[in-house]
């Protein structure tokens, strides 16, 4: 017996539709062996991993500041990847956003009035952009894979990051804690309800949510994107620079991962750290491929994902579970998205083996 | 003589795992699959190699257990990009999110235990030779089997059959597929055999370079794997050459960080400056070394079209799917 793959006339528009569902059924299940081998009860573990984190309000926005930045970052991916540019050092692009975007409240602290949030924000998205122009630049230049290169550059963010905080932006009355100075009242994201902590940056995501679906499905751009991405001979022969799209690409996904890191940073941190990130531009690549690169999938997919996060802390806490086994579960999910959707462009038939058939 | 030689012994540490890694990944490039997972598979390889070396007391049965460990685990990729004909970008980099989640579950046990090390093996004679005594005999197994690595991959590649057979798939598998030759199963042995040298180079991280397990240890050598194979255009002994100078780069690094700079007050007025200047420059600067060479060297070798293009596998990423 053996897989034998046939491609369907069309690819399944419900198996595309079905198939972020499956995956996710078919992370449960694992989950369930793992609780098992585990020796939790995975009742328990289910129901502390997915269903306690939804039951109280604070938890909800706990939920809602995480997804913010994984959500904004893979709405960017989702562009890049349709025009088959590999960004994967989003996480890179949203520490320069961070950092550029706390420039203006680190170096003067004076600043106030309603300029300066938008001027931060407006800070983080040129830092990330430019951070994403990078790996671009050297692609359309050199040649260069922006696979490896972008990625590189996270650690070299990552890096910088630690420096100034260790360093030059230290905060002077922080008993030598590797941390900026805490941001005042006119610099911090302000809360979106008053029953908890959630700030604008989740009112941003749902705004890039709604004007990236725009872009990809009304406009020329849109269009641009899809033709290159799918079939970029035609895409030359109708004029498109796969060039300039490249460069597109980067700038749209590094100002949107920069615009998470100014947002987490003047939202929910209030201050610079040596890690301001526990990895939300890996997660928002799994995001991307869960939403299947559409922004309002997109957007579940975040919020499933965010889940993960809440979740691993929450079975920690009560049932003493590693926190590491969200990292387990997210990795699982992006395995079962990927294998899932062979679904969609072929049948999968078991087939016996040519030397069982001669025999039979 | 004792400084240059430690200093060159360090370097020759920090390569191996690079060596291997890169080694295994030229061979799964050279089938025509593009593993990114070489992150993922190497941190595999470095807690399975720990977690046996502590549970049997025997380090060579670690690293053992990150050959196997680092092939199984490939396997789970070789499933999704050869016979669900899966994206192997995206696939690739599951592997490493999974590889790095799954070993800081499997590990949280083992952080802050001391490690057992591999210890070496001395050959007779050869290792009282002057200079290359102590660099190339006194060493552990994983380091003379990433030597016997580079030549067996030389030989096997460009004068053997199967060799042959494995680089005909990685420039046409269509070709292939009619001459006979099982395009699946070769990418399958490939792809194991780029697990397996990856799980090894883990095991060298926690059984060697450190002995311990630390999360997150690969801290990025399996990208440097992956760029110095871009960099080598996929021939093997320029894979060993970019790890050595890789190795030579990371240790520069720290040994920057702890020389004393009045060893240098001889020299000339200019040059005493520039030791003190580098000498000052902060750590995280430093370490950036390591990253900012990977991409200077990436975009050195790609600006060369033509050499890139030659050893390029055609094939290189693309998934296949018989027609019968």
């Amino acid at each position: 017996m053996r897989l034998e793959l046939e491609r369907r006339a069309n690819p399944s528009k419900l198996l595309a539709f079905l198939s972020p569902v499956i995956a996710l059924l078919m992370t449960m299940v694992t989950g369930v062996l793992i609780f098992a081998v585990m020796g939790v009860d995975p009742l328990k573990g289910l129901y502390a991993f997915f269903i306690e984190p939804l039951t109280e309000v604070w938890s909800l926005h706990e939920l809602a500041i995480k997804a913010t930045p994984i959500i904004l970052i893979a709405v960017g991916l989702a562009v890049c990847f349709r025009s088959t540019n590999w960004n994967i050092g989003a996480e890179g692009q949203f520490i320069a956003g961070g950092i550029v975007g706390s420039m203006l409240p680190i170096l003067a602290p004076e600043a106030n009035g309603p300029w300066v949030l938008p001027a931060m924000m407006a800070m983080g998205m040129i830092g990330g952009a430019l951070w994403g122009l990078i790996p671009a630049l050297l692609k359309t230049r050199f040649g260069a894979n922006e696979i490896l290169t972008s990625l590189m550059l996270v650690y070299i963010a990552q890096l910088l990051l630690d420096w100034l905080v260790r360093g030059i932006w230290r905060n002077p009355a922080g008993f030598n804690f590797p941390e900026s100075r805490t941001f005042t009242d006119g610099q911090i994201l302000p809360e979106l309800l008053i029953s908890g902590r959630m700030h604008y940056g989740a009112l941003f995501a749902v705004i890039v949510v709604i004007a990236t679906w725009f872009m990809l499905t009304r406009t020329m751009k849109g269009f641009e994107i899809k033709v290159i991405g799918q079939a970029p001979r035609a895409g030359a022969f109708a004029g498109f620079s796969a060039k300039k799209m490249t460069i597109f690409a980067f700038l749209f996904s590094g100002a949107l991962a920069g615009l998470a890191g100014i947002s987490e940073v003047a939202g929910a941190i209030q201050q610079l750290r040596p890690v301001i990130s526990p990895g939300y531009g890996f997660t928002a690549i799994i995001v991307a491929f869960l939403g299947r690169l559409n922004p309002f999938g997109i957007l579940l997919a975040g919020l499933v994902l965010a889940l993960t996060y809440l979740g691993s802390e929450a079975a920690q806490i009560t049932l003493g579970i590693s926190d590491k086994l969200g990292r387990v579960f997210q990795g699982l999910v992006l395995f079962f998205v990927l294998s899932c959707d062979t679904l969609i462009y072929f049948r999968i038939k078991l087939v016996r083996s040519l030397a069982a058939k001669t025999e039979a | 003589m004792e400084m240059t030689e430690a200093i060159l012994l360090t370097i020759f540490t920090a390569a191996t795992p690079l060596l291997l890694a890169a080694m295994g990944e030229l061979v799964t490039e050279r089938s025509g699959v593009l593993n990114l997972g070489v992150e993922g598979m190497m941190i595999m390889g470095a807690v399975a190699g720990f977690a046996f070396a502590q549970m049997t007391g025997n380090p060579y049965i670690g690293a053992l257990a990150g050959i196997i460990v680092g092939a199984l685990f490939s396997l789970l990729f070789g499933f999704l990009v050869l016979t669900l004909v899966a994206n192997q970008v995206a696939t690739g980099l599951a592997l490493t999110i999974l590889g790095l989640g799954l070993s800081g579950l499997w590990g949280e046990a083992f952080v802050g235990i001391p490690g057992i090390k591999l210890q070496p093996i001395i050959i007779p004679y050869l290792s009282e030779l002057p200079l290359v005594g102590k660099l190339l005999f006194s060493q552990d197994i994983i380091f003379y089997a990433s030597i016997f690595l580079i030549f067996a991959v030389m030989w096997f590649l460009f004068r053997s059959r199967p060799g042959l057979a494995l680089r005909s798939v990685g420039d046409n598998h269509h070709s292939a597929h009619s001459l006979g030759i099982n395009v699946i199963r070769t990418r399958y042995l490939a792809v194991m055999f780029g697990g397996a040298c990856s799980g090894l180079a883990g095991a060298y991280l926690s059984l060697v370079y450190v002995p311990q397990w630390v999360e997150g240890m690969t801290a990025g050598r399996g990208w440097i794997a992956l760029a110095l194979v871009v960099f080598a255009s996929w021939r093997p002994l320029r894979v060993a050459l970019g790890a050595y100078l890789f190795g030579a780069i990371t240790i520069a690094q720290l040994h920057i960080q702890a020389i004393d700079i009045n060893a240098f007050s001889d020299l000339p007025q200019p040059l005493f400056y520039l030791a003190g200047l580098i000498k000052s420059t902060p750590a995280q600067f430093l370490s950036m070394l390591p990253y900012i060479a990977t991409i200077v060297v990436l975009v050195l070798i790609s600006r060369n079209r033509r050499l890139t293009l030659i050893n390029t596998p055609a094939t290189l990423g693309q998934g296949f799917v018989p027609d019968r």
